[in-house]
């Protein structure tokens, strides 16, 4: 990560470009889920959300990149702070219900205000960042760009879990109830972790429609929301590191099993549910597990 | 200085069954009260409006003068109410330390900004945290447990644990439902003897129990519930002797001895 150039080929910075933008969304998911133990199933739409504001303000409004990028994450974390009040109160399988039926209902939004978006064709020319006279216009520029606020948003997320906060999530996690008679304000510190999680969706989608420049609803569907919680999943839900490792192997797997050509979907499939049988902690603190394994014998 | 807690007329019905049917009763300062009476008759549901996890259906409850129904869990516990659960509730994948830290939260203030800039005074609130909640733990002996997971630990330390937690958020008073329950005769000796050291630092305490030999050791009142109702009040020794309170727990003479005579 730290040494691009060694890489030299542009097809692997533009996928280590897509890592970051993905680790971003899943470090925050990863806060949510792992941490205070409430699933979304409408991640996408953050993440589109974030692309889209920051899409359109730039592109037709003529804001700068950078302002288009703060102001998604105020439109992006209103939405979620208005959507997350009334849905948090609910759990498991009802929560997850909510966040898809938004999802969803964002999803027909892209498509259907089409003299904002687009509609199902979208919308191109999107400026890029430029910091003076600089424009980021390379694979290696972004890489460096994003993998930035990668390292910041890890940094971030690392303070919260070490924190009174974190502590609080975590009891929220463990027992309800419990922390809410123990004085923990539960409602206050779910909403608080949904929409900072949103935020982060919101940025990666910043950055990705700088990056490519072009949105259409597809990618921020139902799917990728799927995509983003198994991330967290496989990479091992109760660590920021985990879902870094999830979005990189699973943005990463795809292309190698281009390989296999029709097979590549049965392949993939077979790994994640090796992966979930032998290491169901996630493949963080499985490896870690195999490791002080080998060792003690 | 006048009740610590006081209810009145408590009513809690859930659909068309009434669990509490128009409770009267004060606890004073540095008191230790028990709720006793047979299974049903809405010990632990009082527990449960005190501390706000239900709704109360009708009547008040006052702590320190003050109405505290309707308010929400986490702020009863920082007016100064805390309690220990029937089935033990700790946060199990947490550590013994972590889980009184939990405890400390409603004392301490550092919020999600607090945290992301993790400052020099976020961090000595931290060390704070983390100094009151060993006390509170060598308080009950459990500091020697302080990294291990709370699910690891046996019964008896996992409700030493928490009463640790209850005391890390500095009650005035505490309710424990069934201190007692499950431990072993010297292990309940134990726990009497901790449960005068919280009043002697000050804490006022309601308990629900069982065991009557323990609730008559301990308490200097008693109330007697029955069907969601109080048939009695006083010391240990009146209530003991009181008619109707015998009358609830082992049953009329004459049906007993009718149910003699027919088997």
């Amino acid at each position: 990560m730290a040494m691009p150039l060694g890489l030299g080929n542009s097809y692997y910075l533009n996928v280590l470009v897509f890592v970051g933008i993905h680790s971003l969304i899943t470090i925050g998911l990863s806060l949510l889920m792992g941490y205070a133990g409430q699933i979304s199933l409408g991640q996408a739409a953050f993440f589109g959300l974030g692309a889209y504001t920051s899409g359109i303000l730039s592109t037709k409004f003529g804001v700068s990149p950078w302002l288009a990028l703060l102001a998604a994450i105020f439109v992006t974390g209103g939405i979620a702070f208005l959507i997350g009040a009334p849905a948090l109160k609910l759990k498991g399988h009802y929560l997850a219900m909510a966040t898809l039926a938004f999802g969803y209902i964002v999803y027909i939004i892209f498509n259907q205000a089409s003299s904002f978006t687009g509609g199902p064709s979208g919308f191109g020319q999107i400026p890029r960042f430029r910091l003076g006279s600089f424009v980021f216009k390379t694979d290696v520029h972004y890489y460096y760009l994003v993998w930035i606020l990668v390292i910041i948003a890890l940094l971030i997320s690392l303070n919260i879990t070490h924190s009174r906060v974190g502590r609080a999530l975590r009891s929220i996690h463990a027992g309800e109830l419990t922390a809410n008679t123990m004085g923990v304000n539960t409602a206050k510190y779910k909403i608080q972790i949904f929409v900072l999680s949103a935020v982060y969706a919101s940025v990666a989608g910043s950055l990705y429609a700088h990056f490519i420049t072009f949105l259409n609803p597809s990618p921020f569907g139902f799917h990728f929301s799927i995509v983003l919680v198994t991330m967290v999943v496989v990479g091992g839900v109760a660590s920021v590191w985990g879902a870094m490792i999830g979005a990189a192997l699973l943005t990463v797997l795809p292309e190698y099993l281009r390989a296999f050509q029709d097979y590549d979907i049965l392949i993939y499939g077979s790994i994640l549910l090796l992966i979930m049988v032998f290491l169901p902690k996630g493949l963080f603190v499985g490896i870690f597990d195999l490791v002080k394994k080998r060792k003690n014998r | 200085m006048g009740p610590i807690l006081r209810i009145e007329k408590l009513e809690k019905s859930f659909g068309g069954v009434t669990a509490v049917d128009g409770i009267d009763f004060e606890v004073n300062p540095h008191q230790i009260k028990a709720l006793i009476g047979p299974n049903g008759a809405g010990k632990t549901t009082i527990f449960n409006l005190i501390s706000g996890i239900y709704p109360i259906t009708s009547g008040t409850i006052r702590f320190k003068g003050q109405k505290i129904n309707g308010l929400k869990s986490y702020v009863i516990a920082e007016k100064g109410v805390s309690r220990t659960f029937q089935n033990v509730q700790l946060f199990e994948n947490m550590t013994v330390l972590e889980n009184v830290m939990v405890g400390r939260h409603c004392r301490t203030r550092s919020g999600l900004f607090a945290a992301i800039l993790n400052s020099k005074k976020t961090r000595a609130e931290e060390k704070r945290i983390r100094e009151y909640s060993l006390e509170m733990l060598s308080f009950v002996g459990l500091e020697a447990k302080r990294d291990e997971v709370a699910s690891s630990l046996v019964f008896q330390q996992q409700k030493l644990l928490e009463f640790a937690r209850a005391l890390a958020t500095e009650p005035e008073l505490i309710l424990l439902d069934e201190p007692v329950a499950g431990l072993s005769v010297p292990e309940t000796d134990e726990m009497v003897q901790l449960i005068y050291r919280i009043r002697e630092i000050g804490i006022t305490i309601l308990l629900v129990e069982h065991d009557m030999g323990m609730v008559m050791e301990v308490s200097e009142e008693v109330v007697v519930l029955n069907s969601g109702q109080v048939i009695a009040e006083g010391t240990p020794r009146q209530v003991q002797n009181n008619e109707a309170v015998i009358t609830a727990y082992l049953g009329k003479r004459e049906t007993e001895n009718a149910s003699y005579t027919k088997s």
